[in-house]
């Protein structure tokens, strides 16, 4: 069971967390420009990596924020959690 | 009488004789055997039959390798199958059994399979039962009879379990000489350890040896260290706790056995208890197996490992034999010629080396024991007590066969093929084995976590080094944790014995490995290295391959006597090295652990929380039957006298339409939304425009994933220019706020948004029907009623009978209804309120049944019965919900060639044709009744009521390309090759024009 830090609330098990997947798929500002193609690469596709990868979490069961974790996924080592960007102050698409 | 007992010495209690029962029979043994112990001491060599071949069988080992000596434990309820006799401590009162032999062990009906055993080789039953194919229901029957180990007991276990969560700075698994250095190293440095032993007191190989420490009995040492570990807060010890898993990050599990080792302690005891702990380092010392010697008739009784009959005899006071042959290709069974010779039997111990054992053979010459170098155990004679051995002049060439010219006549083997470590841990740690050329061993290699491995389990064999490797692991993991180091001296144990080794991975015999008498790898599974030699034969290669095929290394052992000589054997067949050919996955656990171990309190009433509406009492009270949805229990209907569920639905369903119902809809999901970015937010969540709604107005509103799929529906009102109140599905609520969280946070942090969720702070009883407004003005409402003032989808802040409340103007069945959402607290008072204004309407209360059919006669779906994850809006006709003025998730995949396929499964309403069958849901339905197999499927039924208020029965169903098929016949293919024709109307079925909500 993984040891994860929550940036807020510190290390806690697994069990308190969910997962949220490769993290830093930035929605596009405007999916209608968008061919098929590209529109299903935003969908479906992920880099799947061996070794180092970015990944979101929630720390569903404590303070409910959402950070990031950089875990790799053969060892499962973590390298660190990091909160993620702070708000710009511009409203989005 | 304890024939095999001795006179002195030994860790049990001559004062405090036990008496318990195996196959029936009563027989006595001592406080501090165990149960193999015990009934060696009783010259019971027979234990059980083995798993194929159903030969006799006898104890082996002392310890967790023993693959023979697996007994059913105790009676009823509490039994326990498949326990290693060997980890069964005595108890007044135990009773045990064989697990296997039928009728009875001596006389075993199917040992009849060991005369044919040369067709039960490897693979057997995958050949021979493959054919006819039908067949195998018919073999199936005997080869379950014929197969397993132990019986489960059938009825609930009675016993308690418990969970406990743990940190710690330092983890030492395994007690012996070599973790206890650890451990006193870590503990006088301050450090917060947790030692767990899986035996009865700590010790490990001291309690079996007759060492020295510091010139005194090495059990002084042992007393003074445990001494020591226990004066200290710091230090929590565990006996009878085994390690038996290694996670990620440092997390493991040890099953602790708490009361096994008693008799009955009554209820309310904890019986066993698992500890989850997470620690800073890990110190991984649980000591070495010692590997048998693979020669013909290995697996006879009275055949054991060297090092058990060592055990046997110094710690327990049993002689397991009179005239011992000890067969040996290392140093390490020198000392059990010595154990033995000083227990009072004759011996003769057969070295395959053709060179000496240094010191240990001094002290053997000396004590009088004739050593035969050079020479090898061929065969063994006896069937279920050994009664000699063949022994044969071998020049060390393992290819060749050798001519037996001895008869050595014995009633016990002590063998020692060489050690092995426990490396279990490690390798489920991730860490890599190596294999060692000197030590002809896997030891622990690459490490994937924070522990170091210490003493025989990291290939040190002789005390001293023991005692070393533990002290360098402890000054180690001390660093590691940032702790000063404390003084500690080296005890000191003699000088190190030389452990020199020659290996020998099967024993030549008079013919060819292929043709002589078996000799056994694995004892548990009947794998011999007949059966290993036909894998390779027959293609296999990979290891991994080999241990499914030829069953090596299965079963409650896992392999650990057994695996290391089969690798070494499929080595030898391969022509590879043992290093190349690799172990197999060791995983979790070490040891079988209890179900109930696992659970924990996890089970019964605790296995899940059960939610309960705040009117939940009202609903007992009226004698409901409950629905499960979830988490939560729902009254399902309200059954008046003996009514069963169609009859009371039927009821329901009609008195609501003509009349009054209520129900308890406060399982609803319910979320606040407010801040003044929240219609920004929610426009982008819902399909439909937000910004256009005015304040005190309610939508319907879905929302989609990113794949254009329905995630979730319900209603949501607007309370305020920036304030919103979102209603979810019963099982979506949790999902939904985390959905709304997740985007909020990664994706629109700018938006400033509030999000709160009220589902158990509020209540909301629908009341529904013609006479539903009547019934709030009779309560009492300080608000018009009436349609121009407050008109359907609106939502007002009133008071009902003096009390604040949400009251909601929206409906789920297609008749004038108002939603009154209240706080909790006066939830139950307000349904009471409501009940008995509405007598004079017999209003009907109406459970979940009920609600299912009133919406599926108005069409409307539910997400998760009539949708599944694939569904679209569009699928459901819903376009009208679909803003065309903003992007919202989910939109773009709408457009996607997948989502516009027009023979998508489309939402429909079907009518049986005979105007009588309730379809069952899940139905398939199919286009032609005739068609030949196999049929295509064109779509299936998600809902299905008779409609008590129409007189015939309506169905829902996702139908390929079903928008545009209005008036078509299709089958709906029943169970038992039947199917009846359905015709493809709008799902609407009841006020297609909404004319009754709107009242």
């Amino acid at each position: 069971m993984l040891l994860i830090e929550c940036p807020w609330c510190g290390e806690r098990a697994e069990t308190e967390f969910s997962y949220g997947g490769e993290a830093g798929i930035a929605r596009p500002k405007d999916p209608d420009a968008l061919s098929d193609a590209e529109w299903a690469d935003y969908l479906f596709n992920r880099t799947n990596p061996r070794g180092a990868h970015k990944e979101l979490w929630n720390h569903a069961q404590g303070c409910r924020r959402w950070f990031g974790v950089e875990r790799d996924t053969v060892t499962y080592k973590i390298a660190g959690s990091y909160t993620l960007p702070v708000p710009t102050g511009k409203k989005g698409p | 009488m304890q024939r095999n007992r001795l006179q002195h010495g030994g860790r049990i209690d001559r004062s405090r004789p036990l008496r318990f029962s195996f196959n029936g029979k009563s027989l006595e043994g001592y406080a501090g055997d165990t149960l193999a112990s015990a009934l060696l001491a009783n010259g019971v060599s027979l234990i059980g039959r083995s798993f194929k071949l159903h030969r006799p069988r006898g104890i082996v080992a002392a310890g967790a390798e023993e693959p023979n000596a697996i007994v059913q434990i105790g009676k009823g309820a509490s039994t326990q199958p498949n326990m290693r006799a060997t980890q069964v401590e005595l108890y007044d009162g135990l009773v045990a059994r064989s697990t296997k032999g039928w009728p009875s062990l001596r006389f075993d009906v199917a040992a009849v399979n060991d005369v044919f055993a040369r067709i039960f080789g490897a693979g057997f039953y995958y050949k021979t039962f493959m054919w006819p194919q039908s067949f195998w229901n018919y073999y199936e029957r005997f080869i379950r009879t014929a197969a397993g180990l132990g019986e489960s007991p059938l009825r609930p276990d009675p016993d308690v379990y418990e969970h406990r969560n743990v940190h710690c700075d330092v983890l030492v698994t395994g007690a012996g000489p070599a973790g206890l250095m650890a451990a006193l190293v870590a503990a006088r440095a301050g450090a917060r350890i947790i030692i767990a032993d899986e035996q009865n007191e700590f010790g490990g190989s001291l309690l079996s040896a007759p060492d020295s420490i510091d010139a005194k009995p090495a059990i002084e040492w042992l007393q003074a260290v445990v001494s020591e570990l226990r004066t200290l807060d710091s230090v929590t010890m565990l006996t009878r706790s085994t390690v038996f898993g290694y996670f990620d990050h440092n997390f493991l599990t040890i099953a602790e056995r708490c009361t096994d080792h008693l008799a009955d302690v009554g209820g309310g005891c904890v019986r066993q208890r698992l500890w989850r702990v997470r620690a800073r380092q890990v110190v991984l010392a649980q000591g070495a197996f010692e590997r048998p010697l693979v020669f013909c008739n290995n697996d006879r009784p009275g055949v054991m490992l060297a090092s058990a009959v060592s055990t046997y005899i110094n710690r327990y006071a049993v002689c397991p034999g009179e005239r011992a042959v000890v067969f040996t290709n290392n140093d390490s069974a020198y000392r059990t010629a010595i154990d033995l010779k000083k227990a009072g039997g004759t011996v003769v111990l057969i070295d395959s080396r053709a060179k000496g054992a240094g010191a240990n053979a001094e002290a053997v010459n000396q004590a009088g024991i004739p050593i035969l170098q050079g020479h090898i155990v061929t065969d063994v004679g006896g069937r279920s007590r050994i009664t000699g051995v063949r022994v044969a002049q071998w020049n060390g060439d393992a290819s060749t066969t050798v001519e037996s010219t001895i008869n050595i006549e014995c009633d016990l083997v002590a063998m020692s093929g060489g050690w092995s470590p426990a490396v279990h841990l490690h390798a489920q740690s991730g860490g890599k084995n190596t294999w060692d050329d000197n030590l002809h061993c896997f030891v622990p290699g690459k490490v994937a976590q924070a522990c170091v491995s210490a003493g025989s389990g990291n290939g040190k064999w002789s005390l001293p080094d023991c005692l070393q490797d533990g002290l360098d692991a402890g000054k180690v993991v001390v660093a590691r944790c940032g702790l000063e180091p404390a003084d500690v001296a080296l005890p000191i144990a003699g000088s190190p014995i030389t452990h020199s080794i020659e290996p020998l991975w099967r024993v030549p015999a008079a013919t060819g490995p292929d043709r002589c008498p078996k000799q056994f790898v694995d004892l548990q599974n009947d794998t011999s290295v007949a059966d290993i030699r036909l894998a390779v034969r027959e293609g296999y290669r990979n290891v991994e391959h080999v241990k499914r095929y030829t069953a090596l290394g299965f079963g409650t052992d896992q392999g650990k006597l057994g695996n290391i000589n089969g690798m070494a054997i499929l080595a030898e067949s391969l022509g590879a090295s043992i290093a190349d050919v690799g172990t197999t996955t060791f995983r979790p656990p070490y040891t079988p652990v209890t179900f109930g171990v696992g659970a924990g309190a996890n089970a019964g009433a605790l296995f899940d929380p059960v939610r309960k509406t705040a009117i939940h009492e009202a609903h007992v009270a009226a004698g409901t039957p409950f629905e499960v949805v979830g988490q939560w229990h729902r009254p399902w209907y309200f059954p008046r006298g003996n009514e069963g569920l169609h009859a009371a639905v039927a009821r329901e369903c009609v008195a609501t339409r003509n009349s009054l119902g209520v129900m308890d809809a406060s399982t609803l999901g319910k979320i606040d939304a407010r801040g003044p970015d929240v219609v920004e937010f929610l426009e982008r969540i819902y399909t439909h425009n937000v910004s256009k709604m005015r304040v005190g107005r309610c939508a319907y509103g879905i929302m989609l994933g990113e794949d254009g799929m329905l995630m979730d529906d319900g209603v949501m009102a607007r309370l305020a220019e920036r304030q919103f109140y979102l209603t979810t599905t019963t099982g979506g609520a949790a999902r939904v706020l985390a959905w709304l969280e997740r985007w909020l946070q990664t994706e629109w942090p700018e938006l400033d948004v509030y999000l709160t969720s009220l589902t158990d702070h509020y209540s909301t009883i629908a009341v529904v029907g013609p006479n539903s407004r009547k019934v709030l003005q009779k309560i009492g409402c300080n608000i018009d009623l009436d349609r121009q003032s407050f008109p359907f989808m609106s939502v007002r802040e009133a008071e009902l009978d003096g009390l604040p409340v949400q009251l909601f103007r929206v409906s789920f069945s297609g008749e004038l209804a108002f939603e009154i959402n209240i706080d909790s607290n006066h939830a139950l008072q307000m349904w009471h309120r409501v009940i008995a204004a509405g007598q004079e309407f017999d209003i009907t209360p109406y459970g979940t049944e009920t609600m299912h059919v009133l919406r599926a006669e108005k069409g409307f779906v539910i997400v998760g019965q009539d949708t599944d994850g694939s569904v679209t809006p569009v699928d459901l006709g819903m376009n009208w919900l679909l803003s065309k003025e903003k992007d919202f998730l989910g939109k773009r995949s709408l457009s996607r060639p997948d989502c516009l396929r027009s023979d998508r499964k489309q939402l429909v309403g079907l009518l049986s044709e005979d105007n009588d069958t309730v379809l069952p849901e899940g139905t398939q339905l199919i286009e032609d009744s005739n068609a030949a197999l196999p049929v295509p499927m064109c779509g299936h039924v998600t809902s299905s009521y008779y409609s008590a208020c129409l007189g015939h029965p309506i169905a829902l169903a996702l139908v390929e390309g079903g928008h545009s098929r209005k008036g078509d016949t299709i089958h709906a293919s029943l169970t038992g090759g039947n199917s009846i024709p359905a015709k493809i109307v709008s799902p609407v079925f009841y006020d297609p024009r909404g004319e009754m909500q709107n009242v």
